[in-house]
């Protein structure tokens, strides 16, 4: 079982394989299912994002009213030309928010690595998926290059916002993703890591700072971030720039940035955005005295 | 190493809006429902830190109590998890507490019905993934992720050794393997990890050891 960036780099390259097939193999193992099993498992979770991005393409609204539509917002914005970022940069984008929309809607998502970031990882595949016309195996290898890198931060920093911040959720799907994309973009295991040091190295010290505890503001719109950010790490690695800090040096400062961060910082919707007036207000309205509904009723319509 | 999975990382498909408020609670909620083994009478939740903090935006509630009725991570009954739980019986009452805890997502379930009562405290360590840190005051480390075996048990020597040689006979393989106690010679508790199904013959053959005072089998 790999422990680190280092070693899954390592395996991958003297067994000359793609760092997705390293990870298919220990799921094999660690799982005792048949490698068809754990393909299909993973085919799976690839249809749950693919309904997720079309409902949230559709447009689609959170009952509270504080998310939603934005998805929506930058597909018509894309068609119509004006957009001065790269086209496949805003799908991704696009795309990431319409999975976050969908699950403040209360939808059915596929965690990667959390819920609350859950836009990014399906995000980025579906929008460079129309430039590299991957089949549906090569999709799924995504993901499986995708849980390896994250795996790594889970065991060696944290995937969860409540103990590591937003670095530790948005931030590693957004460094997952770039290293997806490295590697289904024909780049090497180790520019793959490149691209995960420098997508990572560009979200330290992000705090989850939910307004009234929910995940909605700022998490859509960090998803929109975690794409254009991995989709430009994944660039640059492929250009060939290396990150100076090594990949397993910048998790193990991921891990120590979040076990320094103050408890109102780590979803806890005691500081940051949750503590602005704004913030404030928002929470009054939604769950103050004068609520006019209660969560349970905030199912997806 | 805490996750194990591609799927811990790559799922799971589930209900928005927060794998470790709403997935991770719901599962520790199912864990509590299993250890009980039916459907309880009644259901005190405390919650503390971030989920204390902010259980009401992220579902955490209802989450909780879905698990307790059995629900599955993805299933669509999960935000009205409350009210079906009020349909079918069952009181909840939550509670906030302020104590400063290990883990920032921690949550102690108390279980009643007219025959039995349990405490268990879960953390939701993120991205949906769960560990069960105690058991009827009992410090423990289930992921819920494999069938296991509790034993409760008199705190005496050749138990253990008579508890896996049951195992042992019916070809069992453990994969992972404590005890704990709560005083010398006293009450104790082995958690049994295995590899297959634990069927109902092996649970008879080990409530009749001796010095064995409940069985509690974990399906998953």
């Amino acid at each position: 079982m790999f422990r680190n960036v280092a070693e899954l780099v390592q395996l991958a390259e003297s067994n000359q394989v793609k760092i997705a097939e390293i990870m298919i193999r220990q799921e094999i193992e660690v799982s005792g299912l048949s490698r068809a099993e754990v393909i299909g498992k993973m085919d799976k979770n690839l249809t749950i994002m693919e309904q997720a991005v079309e409902r949230g393409l559709n447009g689609v609204h959170s009952h509270t009213g504080l998310t939603g539509g934005d998805a929506v917002l930058l597909q018509n914005y894309i068609k119509s030309g004006k957009a001065l970022g790269g086209t496949i940069l805003l799908d991704a984008v696009s795309k990431a928010v319409a999975t976050n929309e969908v699950n403040a809607a209360m939808g059915v998502i596929c965690a990667t690595p959390t819920a609350g970031s859950a836009g990014v990882v399906p995000g980025t595949l579906f929008a460079v998926k129309e430039k590299l016309n991957p089949t549906r195996e090569e999709m799924i290898e995504f993901l499986f290059t995708s849980a390896a890198f994250g795996f790594v931060v889970a065991n060696n920093a944290s995937i969860s916002g409540a103990a590591g911040g937003c670095q530790a959720e948005v931030g590693s799907a957004s460094g997952m993703a770039a290293a997806a994309i490295v590697e289904l973009a024909g780049g090497s295991p180790k520019q793959a890591a490149e691209a995960m040091a420098i997508t990572l190295k560009n979200m330290l010290g992000l705090v989850c700072d939910p307004v009234a505890g929910l995940v909605e503001v700022p998490c859509v719109k960090r998803n929109a971030m975690g794409a254009s950010n991995a989709i430009t790490a994944a660039d640059m690695a492929l250009a060939g720039i290396t990150s100076r800090i090594p990949c397993d040096e910048v998790i193990h400062a991921m891990f120590l940035i979040g076990q320094s961060m103050p408890s109102s910082l780590r979803e806890t919707a005691e500081g940051g955005l949750a503590a602005t007036p704004t913030g404030k207000r928002l929470e009054q309205e939604i769950f103050g005295e004068s609520k006019t509904f209660k969560l349970k009723d905030l199912v997806l319509s | 190493m805490k996750y194990r999975s591609a799927f811990d990382i790559i799922g799971p498909v589930m209900i928005g809006p927060s794998s470790s408020h709403t997935a991770g609670a719901a599962r520790i909620g199912r864990v509590a429902r299993t250890l009980f083994g039916r459907l309880p009478k009644k259901a005190i939740i405390s919650l503390y830190g971030s989920f204390a903090k902010t259980y009401k935006g992220h579902g955490t509630d209802f989450a909780i109590v879905a698990g307790l009725l059995d629900f599955d991570t993805n299933d669509e009954r999960l935000p009205k998890a409350l009210e079906i739980a009020n349909e079918m019986g069952l009181a909840i009452e939550f509670r906030t507490e302020d104590a400063v805890v290990d883990h920032p997502n921690t949550v102690k379930i108390n279980l009643y019905d007219e025959a039995n009562d349990l405490e268990m405290v879960g953390i939701s360590i993120g991205g949906g993934t769960i560990e069960i840190t105690e058991l009827n005051s009992f410090p423990l480390k289930l992921s819920g992720e494999h069938p296991a075996i509790l034993v409760v048990h008199q705190d005496r020597f050749g138990i253990i050794s008579a508890v896996t040689n049951v195992l042992s006979a019916h070809e069992i393989n453990i994969g992972h393997m404590e005890v704990s106690r709560l005083e010398k010679g006293e009450m104790a508790l082995m958690v049994i990890e295995v590899d297959q199904r634990i069927e109902d013959k092996v649970i008879d053959e080990l409530t009749n050891l001796s010095n064995v005072s409940q069985i509690i089998r974990m399906v998953v």
